[in-house]
Order: structure tokens, then sequence, then C-alpha cells
């Protein structure tokens, strides 16, 4: 028990914290304005697992890790494209393609991977930490904090960049008005179709970025289901934040110690079995859904597909 | 439209509609209207529910197409292709049901629509704000929330995001249904600035009294006909209640070469008869939305059909859910064969004789994805012979349904069909097939040729004869007082939830319910 409180220790569980609530943050954000916009984009599990897959495969051949990430969130861009297709312009129910979604691409990107790599697991080199100077000096802070790739800190910066989007920008009022009144929206002149489309995609693309941050830099390589329901938390950590990006990156974080604190408890080698810390996340997710979930306020229209003049 | 071009101080339409006709499965809701906006006018649209007064706002507010006939925009034909579309047109609706986000603030309201890539200008919007609020008079609260704001003042919210918007043509809809008398008289005033300033204003309405208040021309439509227009010219010549009669007239008078009329019934009830059906003090609270009923008594001889006229949303449905038992009633007696029934369950009264046909068919009436055959015994679900042992006995199902259609002339590609394709007079023979059975006593008919076309109106009013003429007791509820007349013995009128007097079908009777729907005595 003496190595727990270690700053070595401490400040190994909170850089995997953060580098397992980056995905987290990614998909959350995403899910936020599929959510806005009146989309329940149950998709997301998949779009981050077609983001994980090609995205590591794209770094793989290419050798950079920049590239990874391009292909990433193309993949999960590609998917959400299917999505909006199928569930905004034609109007399909949003939950049942969602799944259909998630479960074609686990065994998709599962196939791929077996066909290219059979049951060998390549990895990538370390990904480059960006050290920003000064912070990262700060005892335990410095480390856990601010030594992380780009993509870390553009993914917390994007949490600003959303606040501002979401209460500043005309986006953000069409976003708003398409998910609580899509009527009110199009007789106001603005097309719910494509105001919906655009918030899916943008879905996509975060969550296949996610989903490469997680192969590509958490894990360094892919392996099968590797997302683990990281899209499933995305959504949850969505639908508690109220519409406010600053609450998924609490969320992201607080799920991150505990994704952080299941691989440290084992590391360290404390007496508990792994079954019962493997539980962890999911038991912090209910027990904020307990604590929570009654506040959880969704849009008016979310999951209903827009029909003009429907009567 | 000939006195377009008679007029003397002729103003050229905004928009003119001509020979517009729009269609839905079952339902004619526009039959070639011809209509002309003139900047300056308040062009007020009469009709009760379902004369097609919506439809005719769907189509200029780009929401839905016209399926033959065109509208002119400044003389040109201009199909109105999307909402976008009628605003760029100077088209501004304000529809029934708000059309604003409640979670954003008024000002945000105000300028969704703009482009995307734009920040939106606030400073800007409230000059604007400033100098059209200032004109009529009204102050507007651009940071509130909207779901703060009381139903007048998402209202004048409306009008001014239409104002903003540069419109020259302004549609309200409904737009007294929600508003306190003081709100109405306010909007009233506000459409005279509006008018003042060379907008041109379409007002639709059910209400007569605000009609002839408040219009410059008023034209009516039936059943989704345009039935008449009464110009400026004559407007301005008559008073108030000329104005009404003239509408009481265009809206329920009889037309020439009416293929619905039917010579009045020679039937004769046995007046000393015992009444079936008798109905005393029966009271019903209101609620948000519905009018409560207040002693309603009434009663209804074997054989005798009793009609309730009134216009639309007096209380008729709240009416024929409480004698049904859909609704709780507060105070009052309902007896059939002399045996109280006010306390039982829809079930046990349905036991007792009663039925209740719905104006409301797909809704509560059947089941639409359910096939012909069940919706024929979706009263007696569980109940033998149909089923035994809570299992479905489909063979007898299917033998008496194939009965019913038979004898009821349900026009259904089979008995497996969803009753939800069927046509509208084709639901309602089913319905008719499933009260009309077995053990009726007493039936109560809402608004039953509601929608239907012709044939089918023909067909089901024929049927309602019948059922009179078996010996039952009617109580048909309509709003079309031609129906009346032509099928019942005797007439009540309900306004405002209750009955405000009851007379016999006889050759004065047409003028006698017309004073008493608009709040005269017969």
């Amino acid at each position: 028990m003496t190595g727990l409180f270690s700053e070595v220790f401490l400040s190994a569980l909170l850089f995997g914290a953060v580098t397992a609530a980056i995905p987290l943050l990614l998909a959350g954000l995403g899910e936020q304005i599929s959510e806005k916009a009146g989309v329940l984009n149950i998709g997301i599990e998949g779009m981050m697992l077609a983001g994980a897959y090609l995205g590591f495969v794209g770094a793989f051949y290419s050798g950079s890790l920049w590239l990874g990430f391009l292909t990433g969130a193309a993949g999960g861009a590609a998917v959400a494209l299917v999505m909006a297709l199928l569930c905004v312009r034609i109007g399909l129910n949003q939950i049942v393609i969602g799944i259909a979604l998630t479960l074609g691409l686990e065994g998709l990107t599962a196939l791929l991977h077996h066909f290219q790599f059979s049951r060998s697991y390549p990895r990538l080199p370390a990904a480059d930490a960006t050290v920003i100077p000064l912070l990262s000096d700060i005892p335990v802070i410095g480390p856990a904090f601010f030594k992380h790739h780009l993509i870390a800190y553009l993914a917390v910066a994007l949490v600003f960049g959303m606040g501002y989007l979401y209460r500043r920008t005309q986006l953000g009022l069409n976003l708003q008005a398409a998910g609580d009144k899509p009527a009110a929206l199009d007789v106001a002149g603005i097309d719910v179709i494509r105001t919906r489309t655009i918030a899916v995609l943008a879905t996509g693309t975060l969550a296949g970025l996610g989903g490469a941050y997680l192969a590509n830099v958490g894990a360094g390589l892919f392996i099968p289901f590797i997302t683990n329901g990281a899209g499933f938390l995305g959504i949850v950590l969505a639908m508690l934040a109220r519409g406010r990006p600053v609450w998924v990156l609490f969320g992201a974080l607080l799920f991150g110690v505990c994704l952080s604190l299941t691989t440290a408890m084992q590391v360290a080698g404390i007496n508990i079995p792994t079954d019962v810390i493997q539980m962890l996340p999911f038991l912090a997710v209910m027990i904020m859904l307990v604590l929570f979930g009654r506040r959880a306020s969704l849009p008016a229209a979310l999951g209903i597909p827009y029909e003009r003049g429907a009567r | 439209m000939s006195n377009v071009s008679s007029s003397s101080a002729f103003k050229p339409d905004i928009v003119a509609l001509e020979g517009v006709t729009k269609r839905f499965p079952g339902i004619v809701a526009n039959d070639s209207v011809d209509l002309s906006i003139r900047p300056g006018e308040v062009h007020v649209l009469l009709g009760e529910n379902g004369a097609g007064k919506s439809t005719l706002i769907g189509m200029l507010s780009g929401l839905q197409q016209p399926d033959e006939g065109r509208i002119l925009v400044d003389g040109k034909p201009t199909p109105i292709t999307s909402p976008r579309h009628a605003l760029a047109l100077g088209i501004g609706t304000v529809f029934q049901h708000m059309m604003l986000v409640p979670t954003l603030t008024v000002a945000e309201n105000l300028l969704l629509g703009g482009p995307w890539w734009q920040r939106p200008r606030i400073e800007e919007l409230a000059a604007r704000v400033a100098e059209i609020t200032s004109t009529l008079g009204i102050t507007v609260k651009l940071h509130a929330k909207v779901s703060e704001l009381s139903l007048g003042e998402q209202q004048q919210v409306e009008i001014l995001r239409a104002m903003v918007r540069n419109s020259r043509l302004l549609i309200l809809d409904e737009s007294t249904s929600m508003l306190t008398p003081k709100g109405i008289e306010e909007l009233g005033a506000l459409m005279r600035r509006l008018v003042g300033q060379g907008l041109a204003i379409v007002f639709i309405t059910h209400k007569l009294k605000e009609a002839a208040a408040f219009g410059d021309r008023i034209s009516v439509l039936k059943l989704g006909r345009k039935v008449g227009e009464i110009p400026p010219e004559r407007l301005r010549a008559l008073d108030e209640q000329e104005i009404i009669s003239e509408i009481v007239e265009l809206m329920f008078g009889k037309q020439k070469d009416d293929p619905e009329a039917v010579e009045r019934p020679t039937r004769t009830v046995r007046t000393e008869a015992v009444p079936l059906l008798q109905v005393a003090g029966l009271a019903v609270a209101s609620t948000e939305n519905a009018p409560g009923l207040t002693s309603i008594s009434f009663d209804i001889r074997p054989g005798e059909i009793l009609g309730i006229a009134g216009i639309d949303g007096n209380g008729q449905k709240q009416l024929a859910e409480a004698l049904a038992g859909q609704r709780m009633a507060t105070g009052g007696s309902v007896r059939l064969e002399g045996v109280a029934i006010e306390t039982l369950s829809v079930g046990e009264r349905r036991r007792h004789g009663l039925r209740y046909l719905t104006d409301d068919r797909l809704g509560e009436g059947t089941v639409g994805t359910f096939p012909v055959s069940i919706n024929f015994f979706l009263k007696q679900i569980g109940a033998a012979p149909f089923w035994r042992h809570g299992v479905e006995q489909r063979s007898e199902i299917d033998r008496r349904a194939a009965e019913l259609v038979r004898e009821y002339d349900v026009r259904t590609p089979s008995l497996k069909t969803p009753v939800a394709r069927l046509s509208g007079g084709n639901i309602q023979k089913v319905l008719l097939a499933r009260e009309l059975a077995e053990g009726a006593k007493v039936v109560i008919f809402n608004k039953p040729t509601y929608g239907l076309d012709l044939a089918n109106t023909l067909a089901s009013r024929q049927r309602i004869r019948d059922t009179a003429a078996r010996g039952l007791a009617v109580l048909l509820i309509s709003t079309d007082l031609e129906e009346l007349l032509s099928m019942c013995d005797r007439i009540a009128v309900i306004a405002n939830g209750a009955l405000v007097g009851t007379v016999a079908n006889a050759d004065d009777a047409r003028t006698k319910v017309g004073r008493l729907m608009i709040g005269l005595a017969a």
C-alpha cells in the first residue's frame, strides 16, 4: 500500500486518466452536437471503432500518426454519413440504425484486422508528446497533464470552442432549434435536414478522431472491440452534461480516473480481484446516473425524425 | 374573380390563389379555391374546423404544394416551394401553434434563420426591433426566454419576427384562440396599425364576431370550398349584426342544387313512449384546453333522432365522452331505459346498450395497424365466441367479419388489411358495423360524416336513419346544420358547454337554430 500514494504513482495515475479521458471527451462532445440537433446517435460506438481501425491502419502504413488521425476522422465521418442518410434524410428509427451500425462495425473491423494481421497485433511507435515548458515542471501535475500528444490539448481547446459555438454563433442557434423545435427552424427558412446532417457528420468526425486517439496514442495498437463501450460512455456524458461542453470535460476526466485506477491498482498489486477492479468505471457510470440522471435535460425533439408539414 | 378588376380603388393583389385544390388521403382539403389578398386589407378567412383553412395557410407558407391551380405573387404565377421561399417573397406566417424555440431567448428566436457562418447580430436586431415596436406601440423583452413569456407575448414576438423579415403579407392562423379578451382587443388594434402601414393581413378564425369586427374583406370556407366573399364596400355598408347574419347565411345557408339536400323525415315518433335515454343536469368540469359542461338535460325517445348543433369546440366532444363514460362527470344523471348508468364504466355502459361512434376514427375508434377483422371486435376482445380461454378464435372472427363486411359494404382488399389503409368512408363503415351490430339501444354519433366524400356521407346518413327506424334512440352531434336539418326530429343547440335551446325540426328550424348558434334567442 505504500506505493499507492507516492508521487510517481499519483502522476502516472493522472497521466493515464487524461489519456483515457481524451477519447471519451471527443465522443461526448461529438454526441452532444447530434443530440443538440435532435438526433440520438447510438451509432457513435461504431463510428469510434471505424476511427480506431482506420486510424491505426493509416498510421501503420504511412508511418505518420497525423495521417492516422486524418484517416480515423474520415472513417468516423463515413459511418456518420450512412447514419445521416438513413436516420435524418429517410427518417428511419435512430435507435435501431444506431445499434445496427455499432454491431456491424464491431464485426467488420475485427474481420478486416484479422485479414490483414491474422493473429498478430503490431504496435505503433510511442506517440510524441508535446511538452509544455514550465508547466510540465510542476511536481505530480506537470507530468500528468502537460506531457500529452498535441491532439489532447486540441480536444480540451475544443471544449471551449464548442461552448462559443453553442452560445455565440448562428450555427449554434440553428442546432439548438433543430433539436428543440425543428418546425420553428424550418419556417424560419433553415433546412432542418441539412442542419441535422451537418451535426451527425461532425459527431462522426469527432468520434472517429477519438477512436484513432484511443488506438494510436492510448494503446499504440488495434485489437478488435478496442473501444469497449467508450462510445456509449460518450452518450452518457452528453446526456448528463445538459448541453454544456464543459460538463462533458469534467465527466470525461472522472471516468478517465476510474479507467486509469483500474490499470493502476492492478499494477500496484492490490489484493482485490481484478474483476472487481474492472467494474469500477461502469460502477461510476451507474452512480453518476443515479445521482444526476434525473437532471439530464434532453431536447424536446430528440430521436424524432423531422418531416415537414406532418400532421 | 370579376370583382377584383371592377373594384374602384384598385390595388394590385400581393398574392392571389386561382382554383387551388389540395387533397389528402380520403379528404379534399381545398376544392378549387380563389382568393385575392391586397395591401392595406385585413382579409378574414372564416370557416369551421375542417373547412380547409389550415391547408390553405400551409400552401401560402410553403409547407405544402397545391395539387391543382396556381398561386400568383405580384401577378406572376409562383410556386411557393419552401418556407424560406415564402419568407423571401415577403409572406410571414404566425401559425396557430407557436413556432418559437422555447429554450432560446426572444432575440435568438428572431435571429434564427440568418446565415450560419455569421455571428448573430444582436445590436443590429435591437435597433430594428426598437424601430418597429415604437411604430406599433408594443414592447418586447428581447433577452427573456420564450418559455417565460405569456402566450400573448409570444404571439407579439411572432408578429414582430414577420415584420423584422420585411413581410408584406402577414398570415395570422387562429391567432385569437389562446388569447384573453383583452389580448384579442390588442391584437385587433395592432392589425389596424399594420394594415395602416400598407401591409396585407390574412386573418383566420372560426369566430363570427371577430370576423365582423376586424375584417375588411371576409371569405367564407366550408368543407374545403369557398362559399362566399363579402367585399369591403359591402362590409362598410352593414352593421355588425347584419354582417353576422350574412355570414351565417353563407356558412349555413341552403345552396341551390345541393346534392345533400334530402327531404325532412316524415317518421313519426310516438310522443307518449317512455324515453330510452334521459339526461338530467349533466355537468363536466372544464380542463385547460376544453370547455366544461353545465346542466345538460334532454330525453330521447325510441326511434327519435336528437341533433346537437353548434360551432365546433363548444363542448360537443365532452358531451359525447361524458355520456359514453370516457370523461368524468361532476354531476347529473344519465338513465338508459330507466337504469342509472352515470357511475358505470365504459364497458358496462356498452353492455347496457349504449354505443358511441367517435369522430376520431383512427385515433380512438380503431387501431390502425390491426386488420379490419380484429377492428370489428375491438370492444369484445377476450369475450366469447371470438376468444375462448384467452385464445383468439380466428375462424369465428373471420366468419363474422366477412358477414359484417358484406352487410355494411366495407370496401377492403381483404379482412387482413390494416384498417388505417382504408379510406375514411370505409373506416367509418367498420365503426358503424361494430357499434350498431347487436345489442345497441342508444347510439351517439359524433360528426359521423366529417371528412367523408359525398357517397359515403349519404350512405352514413342512411345508416343513421335506419338505426332510428329500428326503434333505437339516436343522439347526432354535428357541426353541419344541413345534416341535422335533414335527419333530426329535434335539434338542440350547444354553446359554451350548455344547451341554449331545443327546437322541433319544423320549417322555421333553420333560422331558429342559426340564431341560437350565434347567441341570439330563438
